[in-house]
């Protein structure tokens, strides 16, 4: 682990809102390495989005953040924007909810490809012109020649996104980020995509991070799994051991409220309330008014993640769960 | 063909702009006027700054449209004319254009003071009707075509500006900016590869709309004496001789005649491409394949 290629250590980033600075991440580690697919779970404000753009130093202005994220080695936080800049696109490039949107819709595919790969590879121009046909035929495009004189809208969805894939994977990063990359998409679609960027990890040697609220999204692809809530780290670890063994009873919660083949008819358990907005994150464990298994010093004990079992996260001192695994 | 005739048909009816009648009829004016400004002297029947005995004569086989009072053809003095006028209308408008776009797309991009003082800047320009501050402009640089020209540019670049400026706080958001920046484009990039094919089409219908006013600007100073200096064939400046002879009708009329046409058919050509380029009939006019300028054929292919 010691040769990650992204580790983040201690994140925390606080947005200034009307009523002062909240923390919108809160002391987050976690670290993803070269040819890994690591998925980021929670539900909408979880802080999964607020992590992702500190990656890329393009938080809302006024943010401040603490702590560091090391991508190689090199500290991203102390970085000027020029050498941001130059990080963008070249080492790790994001690719967003929702493709109907994120591609220009006036510019051909074949400009929006070659630009940034001309801007950070230096490459001449019927060169960065082959290589985007080559990328769109990775990416499954049909007739890559033609789609480069093509433009968005005359392509549908899931197409769309393997086309906002090509165009991330322009400058040749090293880590792609996959924010909510298929829930714009038909359950068929959403499958391809997945399947996509489990073989361009293993093809290329790409780290994913796979950014979702959908937990079956991650069981198709991640090796390993964060579970967010309210900005801090609820549980990490293997995918598998997670989604069948879960000790945090958000997680659990989680995966309850998922349709299940083997309990087809059966109601789904939802959890009830919400995730507390900005600056109402209660005190010690912020899941504990919606914890079924809360006991009084969680109100005010706040957890820290310690290992369970190897490579296995948990911030939750009761574990209730522990009997379950 | 009977099958594929009625699939045609199936599709909106968005009637090309080339098809209307003004819009032709403008094109085939400008064309003409073009086509006179580039051979005026094969045409022209005679010099136009040569001077006869025959003053302000009425129009004749000799002088179709009669001599001023210096007795130079007047004909040949309005085709002349066409020399100064379309070349320095356009020149022109591109100067607006292209200052006004960059000043708007700046200050709409990069926002806070810089957007503030610029805008303010457009203000000021703006609360002046546009003939009083240009004839203002143009009598402190000294009356000569060139200040003309700077004083129209002064005038004209605020419309842009503003247009740019809202151009592109619309679209500064848009997500496939943010995805541009997530792919570590700069702020000058996301602008010119970004923003810019957006604002190109609205620029273009304000410029095609506003060209024609340019044109009745720049002959207006003339007409002032702030523009274009005697005997330069200028229709403002030919006008405004007009006005001396009022009696000799033909002095000022045929120029006046020629600066109408020629707004005129700017004006017509600017309305279909508004109709071209608005968004809610452009997609189907591109979709059935009409291409009007040759950019947007490059725009397709490149």
């Amino acid at each position: 682990m010691a040769d990650a290629l992204l580790r983040v250590e201690r994140l925390s980033v606080a947005l200034p809102t009307r009523t002062g600075y909240h923390k919108a991440v809160d002391d987050l580690s976690f670290a993803v390495d070269a040819g890994e697919v690591m998925g980021i779970a929670g539900e909408s404000g979880s802080g999964k989005t607020i992590t992702a753009l500190s990656l890329f130093g393009l938080l809302p202005h006024g943010a401040r953040v603490t702590g560091s994220i090391q991508l190689d080695g090199t500290e991203l936080t102390a970085m000027t924007s020029k050498q941001l800049r130059a990080i963008r696109g070249r080492q790790i490039a994001m690719v967003s909810q929702d493709p109907a949107t994120s591609l220009h819709p006036i510019l051909p595919i074949g400009t929006q490809l070659t630009e940034h790969m001309r801007h950070h590879l230096g490459v001449s121009k019927p060169e960065a012109r082959s290589r985007a046909a080559d990328l769109l035929a990775t990416v499954r495009i049909p007739d890559p020649e033609r789609a480069l004189r093509s433009y968005a809208g005359q392509f549908s969805g899931g197409m769309r996104q393997r086309i906002a894939i090509a165009v991330a994977l322009a400058a040749e990063p090293r880590l792609l980020v996959a924010d909510e990359p298929t829930t714009a998409l038909d359950v068929t679609v959403q499958a391809g995509i997945l399947r996509l960027l489990d073989r361009l990890c293993r093809e290329r040697g790409l780290a994913v991070i796979v950014i979702t609220h959908d937990l079956g999204v991650m069981s198709a692809t991640a090796g390993r799994l964060c579970v967010m809530y309210a900005g801090r780290l609820a549980e990490a670890g293997p995918t598998a051991e997670l989604l069948t063994r879960p000790r945090h009873p958000y997680t659990r919660g989680l995966l309850d409220a998922l349709p299940h083949p083997e309990a087809a008819g059966a109601a789904l358990v939802p959890i009830g309330g919400s995730v507390p907005s900005l600056g109402r994150v209660p005190d010690g464990c912020p899941f504990h008014p919606r914890c079924r298994y809360a006991r009084p010093s969680c109100a005010t004990d706040r957890p820290e993640p310690g290992p369970v079992a190897p490579a296995h996260l948990l911030a939750c001192p009761p574990d209730p769960l522990r009997a379950a695994s | 063909m009977s099958q594929a005739r009625g699939r045609r048909r199936l599709r909106p009816a968005a009637p090309p702009a080339l098809r209307r009648p003004l819009a032709l009829a403008g094109l085939a004016v400008i064309g003409a006027w073009a086509v006179i400004a580039i051979f005026a002297p094969l045409v022209a029947p005679d010099n136009p700054l040569a001077q006869k005995f025959t003053i302000l004569a009425g129009p004749s086989a000799g002088h179709w449209f009669g001599t001023d009072e210096l007795g130079r053809d007047v004909f040949s003095r309005v085709l002349f004319g066409a020399r100064i006028t379309l070349p320095l209308a356009v020149i022109l408008i591109l100067a607006a254009m292209i200052i006004g776009s960059v000043i708007g797309g700046v200050a709409g991009y990069f926002g806070g003071w810089v957007d503030n003082v610029l805008m303010r800047l457009a203000d000021l320009v703006f609360a002046f009707p546009g003939i009083i501050l240009a004839l203002a402009i143009a009598a402190a640089l000294g009356p000569q075509l060139r200040n003309a020209v700077i004083a129209v540019v002064v005038v004209s670049w605020p419309s842009y500006a503003r247009l740019v400026r809202s151009l592109v706080l619309s679209a500064r958001s848009a997500q496939y900016v943010v995805a541009s920046r997530l792919l570590g484009a700069s702020g000058v990039r996301i602008l010119f590869t970004d923003i810019r094919p957006n604002a190109a089409g609205p620029v273009l219908v304000l410029a095609a709309l506003d060209i024609g006013n340019a044109v009745l600007l720049l002959s207006g100073l003339s007409f002032l004496g702030l523009g274009a200096q005697p005997p330069t064939a200028e229709w403002g400046a030919m006008v405004a001789e007009g006005a001396l002879n009022f009696n000799d009708w033909w002095v000022g009329l045929f120029p006046g005649l020629a600066i109408l046409t020629v707004v005129l058919a700017f004006n017509f050509i600017g309305d279909a491409l508004r109709d071209l380029l608005d968004p809610r009939t452009a997609r189907a006019v591109r979709a059935t394949g009409t291409r009007l300028w040759p950019m947007r054929c490059c725009g397709s292919s490149g």
